[in-house]
């Protein structure tokens, strides 16, 4: 039992940066119908900043203090995120509008390449270090119920408590304020937002820089697990399964979606990876959505498409 | 009826031409709109009133011609533009917000009075920030509009969930939530049974009596518009082939074999 809790509790927390990743994909896709495949690019230029900004701004001003340097970082972070979404909004979708689904997706994909080569020719590429305090050493569960108690790497805690936090915020902004509601009301009816006065470029920026935020987040706590690299941006498109998963205009669904991948990864690696050979982690996720596809075409809980005949 | 008095030109729409490739949709179509009268615009299917109505949305851009709304002239506006104007509209086809709660929907039309920024917005205290109040004070209007609509039961419905006839008074009430000067009214009673009808013809009656709110619609049930309009322009392939009251309108000949074919 304790290893198998132990397993359980290692995808749920990896299921969260998943998660986190998703979220991205859906707030765009719900609000714009674009799907935004430069998420991954957004988390890993997101966490490139976060990582040379924190050693850049101490030396530039001359000062020495970690917890400072850090809240400058993701300042910093956050306004370029902030650039990139008015930017992407401005030179790219705002030019766009109307256009089939698919010419907006290749256009993303120009984005991913653009994102990845000026993060690495503004940031370097290194790899970086990002280092917000978040503890790295395990601690040990329940050890008065199992021998040996459960493992918990206490980083992983920290960073799905960060995650849960972000979602709530993330939700009750959506359903309790007068900008939530007009971004889902763009999400249900350009037209109709258009008539009573929202202005959808407006509401396309927000979107995009509420996305950044995401990633920022995102990159910031899988970069201090695993240091800010390249393959950031391809472990992020881990996220593509999550929210087909859990369906396309579904933020629950994203949340879910992500846990169930990250649960299903770990527990697939350690009791059948012994039977058919390991590695499954890289080729599992797809494996699933295969499956859930065939039973539910929408996802789990996306929208039932039902067209009148 | 009433003792509403109709003032001034609000809305002047001069020579307006709106073409889609080869195809005229609108030639040369002018006609004006008094403060506070019900003014409607009829004619067969295809004759262009839709595309009248979008013109002065902002939804298409005419090729020729203007638009005068209490003296500011404009050719080409974006439907925000218009919107922050003063002009409201529903639409033939719904469009709702399907997801959203009735509150939602009809509180979304207060969007552009609302004056606090998104970083407000995500500042909460119970009650006490001005993101809040001014949320409360919004939604007591909204609560007014519902009364008014007779949709108290189904405030915190998903609006997909509601029969039609009901969701078209919602698209009203977002509509009216933006105090209008103008409302534009795309079909406000197609594909209502007679009691709908009726219910709908008295709400837009009570709008324009109460509140003094301008009323342009288009209608296809003829003894409404004759019941309820003051003055009636009637269009037939892009043309204006009529304009005055319901009475003048229904004794011209050119209207008369719009409606009925003429016999050859």
């Amino acid at each position: 039992m304790g290893p198998f809790l132990e397993t359980l509790f290692g995808g749920l927390m990896s299921g969260v940066l998943y998660s986190l990743v998703a979220i991205g994909f859906v707030l765009i896709f719900k609000a714009s119908g674009v799907f935004n495949f430069a998420q991954g690019a957004m988390v890993l230029f997101a966490a490139l900043a976060m990582a040379r900004f924190s050693e850049w701004f101490p030396a530039l001003l001359g000062f020495d203090n970690k917890l400072l340097a850090n809240v400058l970082a993701f300042a910093g972070a956050l306004a370029m995120m902030v650039a990139v979404a008015w930017l992407i909004e401005r030179l790219v979708l705002g030019k766009m509008v109307n256009q089939e689904g698919i010419t907006l997706l290749m256009a993303t994909l120009g984005i991913t390449y653009f994102l990845d080569g000026l993060g690495q020719t503004l940031f370097g590429s290194e790899i970086y270090k990002i280092d917000v305090g978040l503890p790295k050493d395990p601690m040990f569960l329940l050890a008065s119920t199992f021998p040996g108690g459960i493992l918990i790497n206490k980083e992983d805690l920290y960073a799905a408590v960060i995650a849960a936090a972000l979602v709530a915020g993330l939700s009750l902004f959506f359903q309790k304020t007068a900008t939530g509601r007009a971004l889902r009301a763009v999400a249900d009816d350009h037209q109709a937002a258009q008539s009573i006065g929202i202005p959808l470029s407006r509401v396309w920026v927000i979107v995009w820089s509420l996305a950044g935020f995401v990633a920022l987040v995102a990159g910031v706590i899988w970069g201090s697990k695993l240091g800010v690299q390249f393959s950031l941006s391809v472990l992020a498109l881990k996220a593509l399964p999550v929210v087909i998963l859990g369906g396309l205009t579904s933020v629950p669904g994203a949340i879910i979606g992500g846990l169930i991948l990250g649960v299903g990864e770990k527990l697939s690696e350690v009791y059948l990876g012994p039977l058919i050979g390991g590695g499954i982690e890289i080729w599992f996720g797809y494996v699933l959505v295969l499956f859930v596809l065939l039973v539910r075409p929408q996802g789990l809980f996306g929208e039932k498409i039902i067209d009148r005949v | 009826m009433s003792t509403r008095n109709i003032g001034d030109v609000i809305l002047d729409v001069k020579n307006i031409s709106l073409r889609f490739g080869g195809v005229k949709a609108l030639t040369d179509i002018s006609f004006n709109v008094r403060e506070h009268e019900v003014r409607a615009i009829i004619g067969p299917n295809g004759a262009g009133k839709s595309s009248m109505l979008n013109c002065i949305n902002g939804v298409y851009e005419p090729q020729e011609g203007s638009i005068t709304f209490r003296g500011q002239t404009f050719s080409h506006m974006s439907s925000r533009q218009v919107a922050e104007m003063g002009i409201a509209r529903t639409f033939q086809n719904l469009a709702l917000f399907k997801g959203m709660s009735v509150i939602d929907n009809i509180m979304s039309g207060r969007n552009l009075r609302m004056k606090t920024n998104i970083f407000q917005q995500a500042i909460r205290g119970f009650g006490w920030s001005a993101a809040e109040r001014e949320e409360s004070e919004h939604r007591e209007f909204v609560e007014k509009i519902i009364d008014f609509l007779e949709i108290q039961p189904f405030r915190k419905t998903p609006v997909g969930r509601l029969p039609y006839g009901l969701q078209k008074r919602v698209d009203l009430g977002r509509a009216l939530a933006m105090e209008p000067q103008v409302l534009l009214l795309d079909e406000p009673m197609a594909g209502m049974n007679v009691e709908e009808k009726q219910d709908m013809s008295r709400f837009i009656l009570d709008v324009n009596d109460e509140y003094g709110t301008t009323v342009v619609l288009i209608e296809h049930d003829m003894s409404v518009v004759m019941d309820i309009s003051d003055r009636v322009v009637v269009l037939d392939y892009g043309k204006k082939i009529g304009d005055g009251t319901p009475g003048e309108v229904r004794g011209n000949a050119d209207v008369i074999s719009a409606y009925l074919g003429t016999s050859h």
